[in-house]
C-alpha cells in the first residue's frame, strides 16, 4: 500500500491549517489522515467524465440586498470579546511584513 | 560576454479600485473614510461566528459598469469564491473573491502616449471582492487592526504586460481614474487608498543577440502615481544592475514581492512565507451564483457614457480647442457634459471653453463644487458665449457676466444690462459721438493725420475719449472702423 | 405535565388552564435533579426563562394574543448565537464567546413566545457522531448512561427525551439530527437546504448544514416548522416563497398520503445489524397494512457518499473554522510571541482533537495539487448521488432505510478510530449532499431496549407531505411514547 499522506505533507498542512502539532500529533494524524485518504479515494471507483461538479444544491441565483446603510455595533461592542485590545484597536503582536494584500 | 546590452521593462498591473457604495459589500455598515476605529463593523464583516454575506446590488452593478468601460466581455453566469490566508486585517481569514468565473474578462484600456496618439493595454479579467481591513503599526511590541474597511466592495483589474514604462504605468494609472470617476463608481481618491496598484515587473534584456527575462518582481505598497512610475523605474535600473551583475533568469515560481520605500525611493525586498501562494481557493457556499439577463445587462451598459479619452480626441477634431483645453475639459465627468450641453445648446465652443476653463472652472474650485453646482445653466453660457460672438458684450465683460450669474441666478442679458456692459455697435449712433469727439480734440486729429510717431498714440487716445462719452458702452471694434473710415489709413 | 406534546401545552397555556411559569419551574427543577448525570445543557437560563414564562402568562390573563410556542420550554443546540449567555459550539475556543446578535432561528422562537430554557451539548463544532467530542461537557443516553446520546446534536435528543424540554433545536450536516434522535428515541427532522435560515448557526459545512426539530413527536415538529422555517434576507440561501412556500405543516399532518409509494434500497440496507434490519421490515410493514406499496429502487451512487462527504463538509469546515484564530474573539494563547504563533498555538490549545483532525483533512483536499483528485472529484460524486434521488423520486414518494446501522454504541467504544466513527453515518448523509429533507422517527427497539429510528427521505421541500407520512406511523404504533427509565426523577 503507497501511502497517501507523510509526515512531511502533515507538517505542511499544519503549517496552512494554522495548528501547531505536537511530534506525536503529526504521527498519529499521518496514521489516521492517511486511513481516510485511503478510503475516500474509493470515489475513483467512479468514472465522472463529463460530470459537472456540485458546489451547492439549490437552483437558486440573483439573492441581493440593496445598498442602504444599516446601523453598525460601534467600536465598544465590537471588541467585547476581544482577547485583547489596546483603545479602540484589537492587538496583535507587531506585524513585520507587509500588508496583506486584498 | 560583455557585448552591447539592450532592455525593455515588462510591466503587468494587478489594481484593486474602491467602489463607491454607500454600503459594504455584504453587510449594511456605512463605507466610511476616517471613522473612528472599529465603528463601522457589525457581526458579518467582523466574521463572527454564525454570520452569513448577502451581496450588494449596487456593488455588482457598479463592477459591471467599470467592466463595459473596460472594453471586458461581461459573463452572463458568476459566481463568488473564497481565497484562505491568514492575517489579521481578514477576519474570516479567507477573502470573498472570484476565482475561476470573475464576471468580465478580455478588455482593454487606451491611454494617452506623446502626440496625442493612445496606446491599448489589454486587461485579462476584473472581478468583483472584498476589502481587508487596516493593520495599524503601532511602537512597542504591537500592532493595532482596525476592521472598518473591512468588506468594502473592490473591483480587481488585471491587466496583460503590455506596460513598458514607468511613465505608461502612470498613464494608465491617471486615465483609469477619470474613467471611473466619469461612471461615478469609484471615487478615486489615491489618498484615500480608493485606487491600489501592484506592477508586476521584469525586463527582457537582450546581449549578444540572446534575449534573457529577469525574475518578475512585484511591488507593493505604492500610494500614489507618483510612486507608481518611480517604483517601476527604480526596478528597471535595479534589474537590470542585478542581471549585469548576477546574470540571473526568471524559472517559474521564483518571483519575489518588494516593498516601496517612498522616504528612501527604493524598493525592498519583502519576506514571504513558503506557503503564501497556496490560497485554497473554492466555492462560497454561502452566496448564490449571479445570471445576468440580457435586459439587465443592457440597462447598466445604457449607464456608460462616452469615455474621457474619445471625448477629448473628439474636443481637437471637432472644435480645434487646443490638447491641455480638452485635456481640462474632459476632466471631470460633469464639467465635459456641461460643455456639450452648452455647445449644442447653440453656443460657440471655444468662447464657451473660455467661459468654463478661465472663469467657471475656478469659481467651482475655490466653492469646491462642480460647474453644474454653480448655479447657471448651459443654456445661459452658451447665450453668453453668443453675446460675445456678436459683439454684444467684450469677452472681459463677459467673465464678469458669469461671475454675476453666480450670485443672481439671472439670465446673461439681463445683467449685461443692469451692470450696463452691453456694447453699443449701432454705427449710425456711434458716428454721432465721435463726430462730436473730433469735434473737441482737434490737435488729437492733427497728429493721427500728420502720421508718424505720434499718429497710433492719438488714434488710442480718440477711441478713448469715445469710450468714456458712452460710459464704455461701445464696441471698440465698432468704433475703431468708424475711426479709420474718417480719418483715412488706421 | 412533561407528558404533555409541546402543542398540548401551548394551547393549554394559551388557554388559561394551566401557566407557563409552573411549567417552566417544573421543566427546570427536573433539569437541576437529573442533568447532572444526563449533561444535555452546556448552560441553562433560569432567571431569563421564568421572566419570558411570567410575560406569556401575564399577555394570556390580559387577553392579549400569544405566539404559536407560548410559554412552551424549549432548548437550542449551542452552536446557535443568542445574546444571553455564551455561545460556545461545545469548543474551549468560543467557552466565553458572547454573540452580539440572535441567530434568526432564535428570534423566531422568541417572537413565537417560546421560552428558551438552555443550549444543549454537542460534538465541538457539530464534528462528530457521539457527542463525545464536546470539550466542555459529556452526555449520555437517557436510556443506558455508558452508552453515548448520539450526535452531533446528543444534548438536544437526550434533552428531549428525557423531558428536560418540550421540543429542541438541532443542527444537520450529515446526520446530525436524525442520529441522535434515532439512539435516544425521539423524532428528528431534518428539512431541505434552504428551508431554514442558517443566519446564527455557526457554520461547520456550510453547504450542508441545515437546523432542525428535535421532537417527542411529528406533530411537534411540525408545530417547530411553522415556526422556524422561511426565507431570511440575512441568508442568501435560504429559498424564496416564489419558489417554495411554506405552509401551515401542522394543518398538512392529518391528512395520510393515499396510494404511497416507498422506495427501497435492499442491498443498502443489508449493511445495518440485524435488529435494525428488523424494526425497519416491520416499519414497512405497517405502512404496506396502511395500503402502501414497497418499490425496490437502485441507488448506485449511495455508497460512495461518506467519501465524498468526508471531503466536502471538511473542506468548507477548514475554511469555517479558519476565523477562531484568537485575534477578534474566543481563546488567545498566552504564549504568542509573534501574531503567526497567536494563530497556532492559540488553535492548538483550544481546538479538539477531531476538529484539527476534519481542518487537515479540509485544507489537504482543498490544497494545490490535490484539490482535483479530492474536492473536485467529491463534487461530481455529489451530483451523481443527487442524480441518484431524482431517479428514485420518479419512482417513489420517499424513500425509507435505517437511521444509523447501529443503536447507541458504548462511551469511548469508537473514540479512536475516526474511520470506524465516519463509516457509521452511511445512511444519513445521502441526504445532506442531495440536499433533501430527511425524518428520523422512533420505531422500535433492540434486545438491550436501545431505540431504533425509521429514516424517511423525500424530495426537495416536500417537509409537509414527509411529515405527513410520519404521521402515518405514529398513528399506528405507540414507539415514541416510550420514555427511558434512566433518566429516573420524579
Ligand atoms: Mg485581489
Ligand atoms: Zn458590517
Amino acid at each position: 500500500m503507497d501511502k497517501k499522506i507523510d509526515q512531511e505533507q502533515v507538517r505542511k498542512v499544519a503549517r496552512l491549517s494554522r495548528l501547531e502539532l505536537t511530534e506525536a500529533e503529526v504521527e498519529e494524524f499521518t496514521g489516521q489522515l492517511g486511513a481516510i485518504l485511503e478510503y475516500v479515494e474509493k470515489m475513483n471507483e467512479l468514472n465522472t467524465d463529463g460530470v459537472e461538479p456540485l458546489a451547492h444544491c439549490l437552483a437558486v441565483s440573483n439573492v441581493f440586498r440593496e445598498d442602504i446603510v444599516e446601523e453598525s455595533l460601534g467600536t465598544e461592542r465590537a471588541l467585547a470579546n476581544a482577547p485583547q485590545q489596546d483603545g479602540e484597536f484589537f492587538r496583535v503582536p507587531k506585524i513585520l511584513d507587509g500588508g496583506s494584500g486584498a | 560576454m560583455g557585448g552591447p546590452v539592450e532592455h525593455k521593462v515588462i510591466v503587468g498591473l494587478e489594481i484593486h479600485v474602491q467602489l463607491c457604495t454607500r454600503s459594504k459589500m455584504f453587510c449594511g455598515c456605512a463605507v466610511e473614510f476616517g471613522a473612528e476605529p472599529n465603528s463601522r463593523v457589525c457581526p458579518v464583516c467582523l466574521g463572527m461566528p454564525g454570520v452569513l454575506p448577502v451581496m450588494n446590488r449596487q456593488a455588482f452593478e457598479y463592477a459591471v459598469l467599470a467592466a463595459l468601460a473596460l472594453n471586458c466581455e461581461i459573463a452572463r453566469f458568476t459566481k463568488w469564491d473564497r481565497k484562505g490566508y491568514y492575517y489579521p486585517d481578514l477576519p474570516k481569514n479567507y477573502q470573498i473573491s472570484q476565482y475561476d468565473m470573475p464576471l468580465s474578462a478580455n478588455g482593454f484600456i487606451e491611454i494617452p502616449v506623446g502626440g496625442g496618439g493612445t496606446k491599448r493595454i489589454r486587461i485579462i479579467r476584473a472581478h468583483l471582492e472584498e476589502d481587508a481591513g487596516k493593520n495599524v503599526h503601532s511602537t512597542g511590541g504591537f500592532s493595532q487592526v482596525d476592521l472598518n474597511r473591512t468588506g468594502t466592495p473592490l473591483l480587481e483589474i488585471v491587466t496583460e504586460p503590455d506596460i513598458n514604462s514607468g511613465a505608461e504605468a502612470k498613464a494608465l494609472a491617471v486615465e483609469l481614474q477619470r474613467i471611473v470617476r466619469y461612471l461615478g463608481v469609484s471615487e478615486g481618491d489615491m489618498q484615500k487608498g480608493h485606487m491600489r496598484f501592484e506592477p508586476n515587473i521584469n525586463l527582457i534584456v537582450t546581449r549578444d543577440g540572446t534575449e534573457y527575462r529577469t525574475p518578475i518582481v512585484e511591488i507593493k505598497n505604492l500610494n500614489s502615481f507618483r510612486a507608481l512610475e518611480r517604483g517601476i523605474d527604480y526596478e528597471e535600473q535595479r534589474q537590470l544592475d542585478e542581471f549585469l551583475e548576477t546574470g540571473q533568469v526568471m524559472e517559474s515560481g521564483n518571483k519575489t514581492t518588494r516593498g516601496w520605500d517612498d522616504e528612501r525611493q527604493m524598493t525592498v525586498l519583502q519576506r514571504e512565507k513558503e506557503e503564501a501562494h497556496d490560497y485554497r481557493y473554492f466555492p462560497e457556499p454561502d452566496l448564490v451564483p449571479v445570471e445576468l439577463a440580457e435586459g439587465r445587462l443592457n440597462e447598466i451598459a445604457s449607464r456608460l457614457c462616452e469615455l474621457p479619452i474619445s471625448r477629448q480626441v473628439r474636443y481637437v477634431k471637432e472644435f480645434g480647442l487646443s490638447e491641455y483645453d480638452a485635456g481640462v475639459l474632459t476632466g471631470e465627468r460633469a464639467t465635459a457634459e456641461f460643455f456639450d450641453r452648452a455647445v449644442e445648446s447653440g453656443g460657440e465652443a471655444k468662447r464657451v471653453c473660455n467661459l468654463l476653463t478661465q472663469t467657471g472652472l475656478k469659481i467651482a474650485n475655490e466653492r469646491g463644487c462642480g460647474i453644474g453646482d454653480l448655479g447657471f445653466s448651459p443654456k445661459g453660457v452658451a447665450e453668453l458665449a453668443a453675446m460675445v460672438e456678436a459683439g454684444d458684450v467684450s469677452a472681459t465683460a463677459s467673465a464678469q457676466i458669469l461671475e454675476a450669474m453666480v450670485e443672481t441666478g439671472k439670465e446673461p442679458r439681463v445683467l449685461a444690462e443692469e451692470l450696463s456692459l452691453l456694447q453699443k455697435s449701432d454705427a449710425g449712433e456711434l458716428e454721432a459721438v465721435v463726430e462730436q469727439v473730433l469735434a473737441e480734440n482737434r490737435q488729437a486729429v492733427e497728429d493721427v493725420t500728420a502720421g508718424g510717431k505720434k499718429s497710433k498714440k492719438a488714434m488710442g487716445f480718440l477711441l478713448g475719449q469715445v469710450m468714456q462719452k458712452t460710459r464704455g458702452q461701445a464696441n471698440p471694434k465698432v468704433v475703431s472702423q468708424i475711426l479709420a473710415a474718417k480719418l483715412g489709413g488706421g | 405535565m412533561e407528558q404533555l406534546s409541546a402543542k398540548a401545552l401551548r394551547d393549554r397555556i394559551a388557554a388559561g388552564e394551566t401557566s407557563s411559569v409552573e411549567a417552566t419551574e417544573a421543566i427546570l427543577s427536573r433539569i437541576e435533579d437529573v442533568d447532572p448525570a444526563l449533561g444535555a445543557y452546556i448552560s441553562t437560563h433560569r432567571e431569563m426563562a421564568m421572566e419570558r414564562a411570567a410575560d406569556v402568562d401575564r399577555r394570556v390573563k390580559a387577553g392579549e394574543p400569544v405566539g404559536e410556542l407560548a410559554g412552551v420550554p424549549v432548548a437550542v443546540k449551542d452552536n446557535m448565537c443568542t445574546t444571553f449567555g455564551a455561545t460556545t459550539c461545545a469548543s474551549a475556543i468560543l467557552k466565553d464567546f458572547h454573540s452580539p446578535y440572535n441567530a434568526t432561528v432564535v428570534e423566531k422562537l422568541l417572537a413565537a413566545d417560546a421560552v428558551i430554557v438552555g443550549k444543549t451539548n454537542m460534538d465541538e463544532f457539530a464534528m462528530g457522531s457521539s457527542t463525545e467530542n464536546s470539550a466542555l461537557r459529556r452526555t449520555v443516553n437517557p436510556w443506558d448512561g455508558a452508552r453515548v446520546p448520539g450526535g452531533s446534536s446528543g444534548g438536544s435528543a437526550a434533552a428531549v427525551a428525557s423531558r428536560l424540554c418540550y421540543a429542541a433545536l438541532g443542527s444537520d450536516t450529515g446526520g446530525s439530527i436524525r442520529q441522535p434522535a434515532s439512539f435516544c428515541g425521539v423524532v428528528g427532522l431534518k428539512p431541505t437546504y434552504g428551508r431554514v435560515s442558517r443566519f446564527g448557526l455557526v457554520a461547520y459545512g456550510s453547504s450542508l448544514d441545515q437546523i432542525g426539530p428535535i421532537t417527542r413527536s411529528v406533530a411537534d415538529a411540525a408545530l417547530m416548522m411553522n415556526v422556524i422555517a422561511g426565507r431570511d434576507a440575512a441568508d442568501s440561501t435560504s429559498v424564496d416563497e416564489t419558489i417554495a412556500p411554506v405552509c401551515d405543516y401542522l394543518e398538512k399532518l392529518a391528512i395520510p398520503v393515499e396510494g404511497l409509494k416507498i422506495g427501497v434500497v435492499s442491498e443498502f440496507n443489508a449493511g445495518a445489524d440485524e435488529p435494525v434490519r428488523e424494526a425497519l421490515g416491520e416499519a414497512i410493514g405497517v405502512y404496506e397494512g396502511l395500503g402502501a406499496e414497497v418499490v425496490e429502487i437502485g441507488m448506485p451512487r449511495l455508497d460512495y457518499a461518506i467519501a465524498a462527504y468526508y471531503v466536502i463538509a471538511t473542506a468548507e469546515a477548514s475554511s469555517n473554522l479558519a476565523r477562531y484564530d484568537g485575534v477578534h474573539y474566543g481563546h488567545r494563547s498566552e504564549r504568542a510571541r509573534d501574531y503567526v504563533k497567536v494563530y497556532t498555538k492559540s488553535r492548538a490549545e483550544a481546538l479538539g482533537k477531531e476538529v484539527k483532525r476534519r481542518i487537515m483533512l479540509g485544507t489537504y483536499a482543498l490544497s494545490s495539487g490535490y484539490y482535483d483528485a479530492y474536492y473536485l472529484k467529491a463534487l461530481k460524486v455529489r451530483n451523481l448521488i443527487r442524480g441518484d434521488f431524482t431517479e428514485a423520486f420518479r419512482k417513489c414518494d420517499c424513500i425509507m432505510m435505517p437511521v444509523a446501522p447501529t443503536t447507541a454504541f458504548g462511551i469511548g467504544e469508537k473514540v479512536d478510530d475516526p474511520l470506524t466513527m465516519y463509516l457509521s453515518d452511511i445512511y444519513t448523509i445521502a441526504a445532506n449532499l442531495a440536499g433533501v429533507p430527511a425524518i428520523s422517527i422512533p420505531c422500535g427497539f433492540d434486545g438491550n431496549r436501545l431505540p431504533i429510528g425509521l429514516q424517511i427521505i423525500s424530495p426537495a421541500f416536500t417537509e409537509d407531505r414527509l411529515l405527513a407520512i410520519a404521521r402515518m406511523f405514529e398513528r399506528q404504533t405507540d414507539w415514541h411514547k416510550a420514555e427511558p427509565t434512566v433518566s429516573g426523577g420524579h
